[in-house]
């Protein structure tokens, strides 16, 4: 009997876990937590599943009269394609630095933007570009070459065909 | 007797009709004309586009030397970009090639098209210059510290959003200078990349091609990238910016109004007989004793702590700042007109490809390391700057220009250390080159963590140190570091904007850039 009394607290105790203040936080952290999950649920939306933009593979014709070590660059893309003795290969034109196209210089290449050279076959030779202008993956097919700006290639890899 | 009912109410109905005009007008502004305190004060508090303001405002903080009026200024060059703006919209396609036969119509064809997106370019670069000259006339009269660290805090993200709606209005117009600042801008988003590439880890970690393809929606400048950068720029920034400007207004008045120094009071002094009224009306009634009397009482001739009513006195200051920016952004309008090169071709870069010119202090920088300049170093500079407030818990000196330890002497000598530091680390980069020239093989990973960029902010770091320890006082540090900071800035935005020609070189003047 007197063990019963004594768990009867009086209702000027303090609970020892108050319920209300309980039921209160909880359900707030729950508002909080929803409100968060929707709103990285919406960020999802911004970030494209498939990214619009033009192919990135295309097919050139090399023109016969192409001496070593000079570049074709096809029309309205940004790649240089080079022939010699051992094969044919292609450089890719856009700056390792910030996306500036690198224009054809005396020796290798020059970008205008922020002064990056670079040797003929893209290795930085001074300026901001943290790495080579890349080569890229060039297929030969029916006396064409099919170029693919998305892969890229070993510096040196040239084929024939 | 219905009948004279009739007619009264009739004649009641056609007196009403007369009185109308007045009753509405009475109905719109209830307090009537601001003759009296108190109908000063209702002036202020009955009307919801003036109630941010207190009625009453201390005299100091109308000196024209606490604040120069530079955030009314900022906030009137937004007004104006707000309304320019909107004009703009009722033309501007924002799709390629539309967008730029857009402008042209807008330069060409439309009635008054130049000459509004004239003062639309114009305001927005008041409006930054405004926004820069605030935060340093905060920072030299310490006015950041307690209690005004939040709005220090809600300042620099008023600045970031500025710069946001800059850049991002920068692209609509999609000619050379568009497209190719906005792919340098682009890929400065993407330069984490350098870091992570250096350390392998891109392919697992790769945040820097996360944010360039969130900002373009796409991996080059294109269609997707126009309509996000119109999206920010008409809607979600102006939108931030706004709520940003509520709560930083909202707090000048919880902080207490602007900040003055202790002395305030004192050195004021009572104010001049020509003053328009303190205490205008003589007493209604005689409270004899009571009444405020000439005598020895400290608050003789001073309203209530040193105030007047801000109708007129704060008002018509605001209205003059307003005025004089109007001013100055229509002249400069009349004056020079909006650039608009040729249309965007994604083959051929601009030749030298520059930024706004605020931005071109950063280009500089960028022109040395991607990730550092871009990124790394501005991300130092914010937090420096919002960590300030809470680093320098002193109270000497605050509410006066340069005040603080060392004072304008100080600053006088930074000046003179930091122009020297950023001239000296610039003079021997242009000569001699960097680490690449050199070696090169020399891995990316040095070049990125020691280049001209941080090499100066390290000089400028262990400077402000040493002041710390010198002067035994963090806002003598303070007082130091932002202004070399400041020195760094200037200096790089003039060598960007008038010493780099074609492929980012050296030159003396625009006039020996080589002809192509």
């Amino acid at each position: 009997m007197s063990e019963t009394s004594s768990l009867v607290r009086s209702r000027l105790d303090p609970e020892p876990v108050p319920r209300r203040d309980f039921l209160g936080l909880a359900s707030m952290g729950a508002a909080g937590a929803a409100m968060l999950f929707a709103l990285v649920g919406m960020l999802r939306l911004p970030k494209a599943a498939v990214v619009a933009s033009p192919s990135k593979k295309f097919t050139v014709q090399l023109p016969d009269s192409l001496a070593p070590g000079k570049a074709h660059i096809p029309a309205g893309r940004s790649v240089a394609l080079f022939r010699d003795e051992k094969g044919v290969y292609a450089i890719s034109l856009v700056c390792t630095h910030l996306g500036c196209i690198v224009k054809e210089a005396a020796e290798g290449f020059e970008c205008p933007c922020h002064g990056s050279k670079f040797t003929a076959d893209g290795t930085v030779t001074k300026g901001p570009a943290p790495t080579a202008l890349p080569w890229l993956k060039v297929t030969p097919r029916d006396g064409e070459f099919v170029v693919d700006e998305d892969t890229t290639v070993p510096q040196g890899a040239k084929v024939t065909g | 007797m219905s009948s004279t009912t009739s007619k009264s109410a009739l004649g009641e109905f056609l007196g009403n009709l007369v009185r109308a005009p007045r009753a509405i007008y009475r109905a719109a502004f209830r307090t009537g004309a601001p003759t009296t305190d108190r109908s000063r004060s209702d002036f202020v508090f009955g009307n919801v586009f003036l109630h941010l303001h207190p009625v009453r405002t201390h005299r100091w903080s109308l000196r024209w030397t606490t604040t120069l009026g530079l955030g009314i200024a900022a906030t009137a060059a937004f007004l104006l970009t707000l309304v320019t703006g909107v004009l703009l919209m009722f033309y501007y396609k924002p799709f390629p090639e539309a967008a730029y036969e857009s402008i042209k119509d807008i330069h060409f064809v439309v009635p008054t098209g130049r000459f509004i997106r004239n003062i639309h370019r114009w305001a927005a670069n008041v409006m930054v210059v405004a926004v820069l000259a605030h935060m340093v006339r905060v920072f030299f009269t310490a006015s950041y510290r307690a209690p005004r660290e939040f709005n220090w805090l809600i300042g620099m993200g008023l600045l970031v959003v500025t710069l946001g709606l800059s850049f991002t209005g920068y692209l609509l117009p999609w000619d050379q200078l568009a497209y190719w600042a906005t792919t340098i801008g682009a890929n400065i988003a993407q330069s984490p990349r350098e870091l992570t590439d250096s350390l392998g880890i891109t392919e697992q970690f790769d945040p820097g091609g996360l944010q360039k393809q969130l900002l373009l929606g796409s991996d080059t400048v294109g269609a997707e990238s126009l309509i996000r950068f119109y999206l920010l720029h008409v809607m979600i920034l102006p939108l931030a910016l706004a709520a940003l400007m509520a709560v930083h207004f909202w707090r000048i008045r919880k902080d207490g109004g602007l900040n003055r120094p202790e002395d305030a009071d004192a050195r004021l002094g009572p104010a001049p007989d020509a003053t328009y009224p303190v205490f205008t009306e003589a007493p209604k009634k005689t409270y004899h004793l009571a009444a405020i009397v000439q005598g020895r009482t400290p608050a003789v001739r001073r309203g209530p702590e040193n105030t007047v009513p801000s109708m007129p006195h704060l008002f018509y200051a605001e209205l003059g700042v307003l005025m004089v920016t109007v001013l100055i952004c229509v002249g400069l309008s009349l004056l020079a007109n909006a650039p608009l090169k040729e249309l965007a071709n994604p083959s051929v870069p601009e030749n030298p490809a520059k930024a706004p010119w605020y931005f071109l202090g950063l280009q500089e920088l960028v022109s040395f390391s991607a990730f550092m300049g871009g990124v790394g170093i501005p991300a130092i500079v914010v937090v420096g700057l919002g960590l300030i407030p809470f680093l320098d818990r002193e109270g000497a000196g605050s509410g006066d220009w340069f005040g603080g330890p060392g004072g304008a002497r100080l600053v006088v000598w930074s000046a003179i250390v930091g122009l020297a530091a950023v001239l000296a680390v610039e003079a021997f980069a242009i000569q001699f080159g960097w680490i690449r020239q050199w070696f090169p093989h020399a891995p990316q990973l040095l070049i990125t963590l020691v280049n001209p960029g941080t090499v100066l902010t390290a000089m400028y770091a262990a400077y402000s140190i040493w002041l710390v320890k010198w002067h035994n006082s963090t806002r003598a540090g303070a007082l130091g570091l932002f202004t070399c900071f400041l020195c760094g800035f200037v200096v790089l935005t003039i060598i960007g904007t008038h010493f780099r020609g074609p492929n980012w070189e050296f030159y003396w003047s625009p006039a020996q850039w080589p002809t192509h």
